[in-house]
């Protein structure tokens, strides 16, 4: 797996819906438009939580890694 | 170009312009009419995802819902009868809201809230101050307030709380893409 870049982590492992979705929409914020945020979360519903929470409010999964129990987003903040 | 062509041009886009202003926004309009706690949790959790894909959240509490948002620790005098026994028998605040199914005399409740616990879920209460972090909007039924004989000193501090009638819900729910009764 290559390394990605990015501008600010989030761990939101333990987190049961909707905690993952409230804190990634947060977390978003907090960096620059064209950033990268890596999400790092263990609940199963992420998976399609976070492409539906990054269409809905224009933002851009650039990359999804799933390894040991662990789903990791890379996010693009866009606008 | 042609002014023809301009003129319809024009006409267009303000036509476009009234249909934009015409279509339901991107909020989220909806009824808390259960106060059980799995229906409640269900709406908060419903209500803070939404707002957390950038929806404007109104949320009108309803008859059995109004006594999730009483305050446990505050209590209001000058009741009537039928007022008192309101209050006594309705749960005083989220943190009393019982399970739709197998409350079981409250072995039920009390299980399924060591288990939320165990895995990490958020409690009632927790998840009304993230909605109030959030900035998701409350409105508690008059009617409801008046008929179950309860006073305004003895809700919550909710940072956008307001008291209101159908017609408030309505106008917000006819500008909203998604309406909820729950």
């Amino acid at each position: 797996m290559s390394a990605m870049e990015y501008a600010k982590e989030l761990d939101l492992r333990n987190l049961p819906c909707p905690m993952p979705v409230v804190k990634i929409s947060k977390g978003i914020k907090e960096v620059a438009v064209g950033q990268i945020v890596k999400a790092v979360t263990t609940d199963p519903g992420a998976l399609t939580d976070f492409p539906a929470w990054a269409k809905t409010s224009g933002n851009q999964i650039v990359e999804t890694q799933e390894a040991s129990g662990e789903v990791r987003f890379f996010i693009k903040r866009l606008k | 170009m042609d002014p023809e062509v301009t003129a319809q041009l024009e006409e267009l886009r303000a036509r476009l312009e009234s249909l934009e202003q015409a279509g339901p926004e991107n909020k989220l309009s909806m009824v808390v009419f259960s106060g059980d706690l799995d229906r409640a949790l269900a709406s908060f959790i419903i209500a803070t995802g939404a707002a957390a894909m950038g929806m404007e959240v109104m949320m009108f509490f309803t008859f059995w819902g109004t006594p999730l948002l009483r305050d446990p620790k505050k209590s209001a005098s000058g009741k009537d009868m039928m007022g008192t026994m309101f209050g006594a028998m309705l749960p005083k605040g989220a943190p009393a809201a019982k399970l739709s199914k197998m409350h079981f005399g409250g072995m039920g409740t009390k299980m399924m809230q060591g288990l939320m616990t165990k895995k990490n879920v958020a409690s009632l209460p927790q998840m009304i101050d993230l909605a109030a972090e959030l900035g998701i909007k409350i409105c508690i039924c008059d009617l409801s307030m008046s008929l179950m004989g309860f006073k305004r000193e003895e809700m919550l501090d909710y940072p956008d709380l307001l008291y209101c009638g159908v017609a408030t819900f309505l106008e917000q729910a006819m500008g909203s893409k998604v309406q909820l009764f729950i």
